[in-house]
């Protein structure tokens, strides 16, 4: 008897979750299949009537396309070059900020300012940094540098287009490594610095009455105690990596990329809404598809590399 | 003797080194934290002061680190080019309703999942779970045709409705849930406490800075939304905040009037600070769970 009342109660608390997560997640992950094996299908036509065949050459044309191919790029280029680096600082800040005492707090609150902030606006913040100042459409007339390149000359250095009209393409590559190193930097060190505080102290005690180099305690003691948190910064680095998009949108606006080269920057998930604004559901869902295909074995790489490595 | 006096200054001398050693790694610890701390900080400080230059000082081929003349006026123009009032207004419309729907969903949710007993109920967990290893913008192809055959085009609803549920909440709630013992549940039941008001004078102040956090992240969330809006609900009735920003300057490089623009990337990070500033012990803690923006 309670059983069955409990078995009511649970379904009835559950109702208007289940409810919404049919509507707006499973069915869309059907659909999305569906959508993605009729031949040019286009939900414009399918509300007009049209009828569209079965097929999988939405994956054929989104993948010929070389829109396409350029957004893997830029998206591949941009996982690898930021998730190394950002984890690498990120470890780097995390082991000398649990190192000291004095300013600690207040450091460790400055590091995860970053994450409190809408990185379209920020962006723009990044781009008025990079921008030469005052540069006319015509590209002839600019009245000074902007502030990194003021601060790389003062070095020494020589100034740099990085955004502006005829920039080239590693320049905007690089001002878009720096946006979203800085960006992912504090989730990064947040986790690593709470992993490194549960560490027992005893090992690092042990270490010492022994004698073992600084060096050596890093690699043989923090790196391997610290395996599991690095790896989950990584996989959710890899995940986010792959679905860049609203950061490039900050710093170049929905041209994603400088005024005179269109769509230079645009990613994965650029391409997956370029289809949908012109109505190509089915090429769209086939690019949803291979995105998700390319993060579930991005994923499960990482976690059979990390098996080998973590101690837990 | 005198081998021995040799030996305690050798000694002396080594302890010496060493805190020299140690002062210097203690020194380059801080000189890296903090050279690290000030690159973090610079695009804060440069978006603060350029904002308030005048558009001629900002053009200085020598910059300024402080403006000669502050101009608070770059925030009147801002706010009223962006249009801002009207965007936080409906931006705390959808951030307040859609986190209370969103609050009561994952607690009747967690709450089944963590203390009711029914069928199938693991199986449906770990099939909740899997869906967050989708990408969201593989649901979002289909929820524009969804939302537009409901004829939610352009109305709060159709920012509130499509992301009531998270999964990831619901999963946090309900491991929070389950930290409270049975017996509570077993004695308020002998008592004869309805199950809502157990929930609601039991588990929900038990549970509450879980509460806390969810409540922050998808108040962010709402803050920080861009691509959903952008393709629903993009007209001036109903545009958010970060829709907003990116529309009224469309352009970031070239020939531009930073000062302005600036002040209004200002305007809309300022809340994000206060709430940081107040609240930053539940947002750190929900975070490094979470591993999401909002």
């Amino acid at each position: 008897m309670v059983d069955n009342k409990q078995q009511w109660k649970a379904w009835l608390y559950l109702s208007p979750a289940i409810v919404l997560l049919l509507v707006f997640t499973v069915w869309p992950i059907f659909n999305t299949v569906r959508m993605s094996l009729l031949e040019n299908y286009s939900g414009l036509k399918a509300a007009g009537g049209a009828v569209f065949e079965f097929g999988i050459g939405n994956f054929q044309k989104v993948v010929e396309y070389k829109r396409f191919k350029e957004c893997l790029t830029n998206t591949v280029l941009l996982c690898v070059l930021t998730v190394p680096i950002s984890t690498l600082l990120a470890l780097l800040i995390a082991v000398t900020l649990n190192s000291i005492k004095p300013l600690q707090k207040l450091l460790q609150t400055i590091f995860f300012l970053p994450y409190v902030t809408n990185s379209i606006a920020i962006g723009m913040v990044f781009a008025a940094m990079f921008n030469i100042i005052g540069l006319r459409p015509d590209g002839v007339t600019a009245d000074t540098w902007g502030i990194i390149n003021n601060v790389i000359q003062f070095f020494g250095g020589k100034p740099v287009n990085w955004v502006n009209q005829g920039s080239q393409y590693w320049a905007n590559m690089t001002v878009m490594v720096v946006y979203i190193v800085w960006n992912a930097l504090p989730f990064k060190i947040l986790v690593l610095l709470g992993g490194l505080q549960s560490i027992n102290k005893q090992y690092y005690d042990a270490a010492k009455v022994d004698g073992t180099s600084r060096k050596r305690v890093f690699t043989r003691i923090t790196v391997p105690l610290l395996s599991p948190m690095l790896a989950y910064v990584i996989i959710t680095g890899f995940i986010g990596g792959f679905k860049e998009y609203s950061s490039i949108v900050g710093i170049f606006g929905e041209t994603m990329g400088p005024p005179d080269a269109a769509g230079r920057l645009n990613t994965m998930v650029g391409f997956i809404y370029d289809a949908l604004s012109t109505n190509s559901q089915g090429r769209a869902s086939a690019a949803a598809l291979i995105l998700f295909a390319i993060i579930l074995a991005v994923t499960l790489f990482n976690n059979m590399v990390i098996k080998k490595h973590t101690h837990y | 003797m005198d081998n021995n006096v040799m030996h305690a200054k050798d000694l002396q001398q080594t302890s010496f080194n060493q805190k020299i050693i140690k002062f210097g790694v203690k020194f380059l610890a801080y000189l890296f934290l903090c050279t690290m701390a000030l690159i973090v900080l610079f695009p804060f400080y440069w978006m603060i002061i350029s904002s308030l230059k005048s558009l001629a000082e900002y053009r200085l081929n020598v910059p300024t680190f402080w403006p000669k003349k502050i101009i608070w006026y770059n925030y009147v123009e801002a706010f009223n080019a962006a249009n801002l009032g009207k965007l936080f207004v409906n931006t705390m419309i959808v951030g307040v309703a859609s986190t209370l729907l969103s609050l009561v969903i994952t607690v009747l949710s967690a709450f089944a999942f963590a203390r009711l007993e029914f069928k199938g109920r693991d199986t449906m967990f770990t099939l909740l779970l899997a869906t967050m290893m989708i990408p969201g913008e593989l649901f979002t192809i289909t929820n524009y045709t969804t939302v537009t055959q409901l004829n939610w085009m352009n109305t709060y609803t159709v920012l509130i409705v499509p992301f009531l549920v998270s999964v990831f909440y619901i999963f946090l709630l309900r491991q929070n849930f389950l930290q409270i013992p049975n017996e509570l549940y077993l004695a308020a039941k002998v008592d004869g406490t309805s199950d809502l008001k157990y929930l609601w004078k039991v588990m929900v102040p038990l549970a509450l800075p879980t509460l806390i956090s969810i409540t922050i992240l998808k108040m962010m969330g709402a803050w920080n939304s861009y691509m959903w809006p952008r393709l629903v609900a993009n007209d001036e009735a109903h545009r958010l905040i970060t829709n907003g920003l990116r529309n009224a300057f469309t352009t970031t490089t070239g020939d531009v009037n930073y000062p302005v623009q600036m002040a209004a990337v200002a305007l809309v990070s300022a809340p994000l600070f206060l709430v940081f500033i107040f609240l930053r012990k539940y947002i750190m803690a929900g975070v490094s769970r979470s591993g999401i923006k909002g």
